[in-house]
């Protein structure tokens, strides 16, 4: 009788162990690491390709290619896309796109995704989420193979400030829900613009985020941080590397996650003192970025604004506003 | 029976209950705790440290001048590579930048080195040198493998840095103890790198620390590029040119001639490396050949078609007696120690010099050239 107690109690022990096993399989899963390797050995097929030049005898670029962190500055003429497509094509990977067509906005969402469909990670498996609180305006826009969208329904908001700094939370909810699962890397564009040119795998990178169009030539005291010390997006004077737009930021899903939630809760933080920042997520994206430093910058031609000329230093505008009436759309 | 059996009985069972609780609370730790190591063979690498990955890395408010998009840090040199690593020259970087981000992950870099026979002469400048410029403020094991443990010097260390003496088989031809260093990194950084420190540097020993090298130089997979060749076309470049070899380069491919003294990066990414030099160099040895330098020839096949997170300019491997110094340099921060070649690599016996005909080394190359 006894050895019968000891046999019940050591196959109890077994199944207990099984069940912690079980359950560390399943929360494996769910927790957002899994290593990417950045390189695959691509033997025989890489393609000839020029030696690159060490020793400039002119620039390649005008622009600052290396942040003081060493994170690349992407820009026409810094990579070359056909090797970074040898690289990144055999890791088979998914890249995931939030944008949020909320209230007039969903007027964007034709064109910004048939330019997408031209140019935005072609030959890549990509997946478009759109949040939106009317599915039904949401039109059908034929997409490539291996390019899937999902409509997202999304509660909407009185005032644009609100669906604005709610993004954050949409996005770092939908990365714990749903994203991990399915993309490996993810990007967060404003739905008011349209590709006008190749946006490829040259933007991949653990934390990646865009120099606003307006301020890269611009010193640092003049940035529009916000400047109040109340609010959680405080700047002061002398910090600051770049001013990023709000309008494209990304990233792989573990970072971009922790940064998401970051904004968010400094978001509500400011909330619960009854302050807004002076441009919304933007303030509080620009905030963590400097805590937080991006592991790649993209360059203006990544995020541009077509009402401003093309200066000879930018080659190759990829990304930029849509043009239209900012007024009538905010009511 | 009975009656004896009894008071056996009593102890046995609460015993039993605690035996069984404990087992439970360990299995339990090891599955769930962060760090836990039983399931290490099971989840893609998440039992081990991986530097790069989830580490939420908060800055805390520093002064330092602001980066001007319209101002390239050096407009003399290639700053980034074309798949977007970057080549590290001073200038490009802000030290305390970097140093915040790698002491929040309090990142521990490891730093081998190979002292065989006669070579062991080379640690005490190379260690004392290490202690003045080598990732100054960071933890830092020394791995120096050796087949003369009691030759080690004792170096005084600073704080959070030791050192690690480990047990090598020495070879009899000086090839030989070159190209096997790959097999001993990668056994090592399996058995003891991979719970011991994040970034492994792996490095030649008659050289000496001149200027500062920090975690600058720190990512996934970096190289260095050799001293005689950073200017050169790839056609120029000592690639091993036979197919027959593993490390075989045909003439129209090659970013950058890379240098064996000095390259590193996470310790699952120097494994990989390693393994596959060795694995390669094994290979030749079936088929009756050797690349022509020996495990650096492996070394750059392996980085041609693995590219390097990031590249490490010539202020990293030089050696000033040879090259003197070029204004394209700005610092010269580890450097060759000046050093007979057909004296250190005689056989203990007095013979011959075991060296193969190219005796003057690696700078000496650049002499040729």
């Amino acid at each position: 009788m006894h050895r019968k107690r000891l046999a019940w109690s050591l196959g109890l022990c077994l199944l207990a162990g099984a069940s912690l096993w079980v359950l560390w399989v399943s929360v494996q899963n769910w927790l957002p690491v899994s290593y990417l390797p950045y390189y695959l050995p691509c033997p025989e097929v890489l393609s000839q390709y020029p030696q690159p030049k060490l020793l400039l005898e002119h620039r390649p670029t005008e622009l600052l290619t290396l942040t003081p962190w060493l994170a690349p500055i992407v820009s026409e003429g810094t990579f070359d896309p056909e090797l970074l497509q040898h690289i990144y094509q055999p890791l088979n990977l998914t890249i995931g796109v939030t944008v949020f067509a909320m209230g007039k906005y969903t007027r964007f969402v034709q064109r910004f995704l048939e330019s997408a469909e031209k140019f935005f990670m072609r030959g890549y498996r990509v997946h478009y989420y759109v949040f939106t609180h009317d599915p039904a305006a949401i039109p059908r826009v034929p997409l490539g193979p291996g390019r899937h969208l999902s409509v997202i329904p999304t509660q909407g908001h009185s005032h644009w400030e609100e669906i604005s700094m709610r993004r954050m939370e949409a996005i770092s909810r939908h990365i714990a829900g749903r994203a991990h699962g399915e993309v490996d890397y993810l990007f967060c564009l404003d739905v008011d613009m349209v590709f006008r040119n190749p946006w490829g795998p040259e933007t991949l990178g653990d934390l990646v985020a865009a120099i606003h169009p307006g301020y890269y030539a611009v010193p640092r005291q003049q940035f529009p941080y916000e400047r109040r010390p109340v609010s959680t997006a405080f700047v002061a004077d002398g910090e600051g590397d770049f001013y990023y737009g709000g309008a494209v930021f990304g990233g792989q899903l573990a970072r971009l996650y922790e940064f998401t939630r970051g904004c968010h809760m400094a978001i509500l933080a400011d909330k619960a003192n009854g302050i807004m920042a002076a441009w919304q997520e933007e303030s509080h994206l620009n905030r963590r970025f400097i805590s937080h430093k991006p592991s790649k910058v993209l360059s203006p031609e990544y995020l541009w604004d077509d009402r401003k000329p093309q200066p000879p230093s930018l080659k190759l505008i990829r990304f930029s506003t849509l043009d239209k009436d900012g007024g009538w759309l905010r009511n | 029976m009975e009656p004896r059996g009894k008071p056996n009985c009593r102890l046995l069972r609460p015993s039993i209950l605690l035996l069984m609780a404990l087992v439970l609370v360990l299995l339990g730790y090891g599955i769930l705790s962060p760090g836990g190591r039983m399931l290490g063979s099971l989840g893609a690498g998440t039992a081990v440290r991986e530097p790069d990955r989830l580490q939420v890395v908060t800055q805390s408010r520093m002064a330092y001048p602001q980066p001007k998009v319209l101002t390239p840090s050096r407009t003399d040199v290639l700053v980034l590579t074309p798949w977007l690593a970057p080549i590290v020259w001073e200038g490009t970087f802000n030290s305390d930048i970097l140093n915040v981000q790698f002491q929040l992950q309090n990142t521990t870099v490891g730093l081998t080195v190979f002292a065989i026979k006669k070579y062991v002469v080379f640690l005490k400048l190379f260690l004392e040198t290490a202690e003045k410029h080598f990732m100054a403020g960071h933890r830092v094991i020394y791995y120096v493998f050796t087949d003369r443990p009691d030759a080690v010097p004792r170096v005084a260390l600073g704080p959070g840095r030791r050192l690690q003496v480990l047990r090598a088989r020495p070879y009899a031809r000086w090839q030989d103890v070159s190209m096997r260093r790959m097999q001993m990194l990668s056994e090592a950084a399996e058995q003891r790198f991979l719970r011991e420190v994040d970034y492994l540097v792996c490095a030649d020993v008659d050289m000496q620390f001149h200027d500062h090298v920090g975690v600058e130089i720190l990512s996934p997979l970096f190289g260095t590029l050799h001293p005689a060749f950073y200017g050169r076309p790839r056609e120029a470049f000592t690639y091993e040119r036979r197919p027959q070899s593993q490390a075989h380069i045909p003439w129209d491919e090659g970013d950058f001639y890379y240098m064996g003294a000095f390259f590193g990066g996470s310790v699952p990414e120097v494994q990989r490396l390693t393994k596959a030099c060795h694995q390669a160099m094994l290979a030749d040895r079936a088929n009756g050949i050797e690349a022509v330098w020996h495990d650096e020839s492996h070394l750059n096949k392996y980085l041609l078609y693995h590219k390097p997170t990031k590249v490490l300019s010539p202020e990293y491997m030089w050696d000033q007696q040879l090259l003197g110094w070029p204004s394209v340099l700005r610092k010269l921060r580890f450097v060759a120690v000046p050093k007979n070649h057909q004296e250190i690599r005689k056989s203990e016996s007095g013979g011959q010099p075991t060296g193969s005909p190219e005796g003057a080394g690696r700078a000496g190359r650049a002499a040729g050239n």
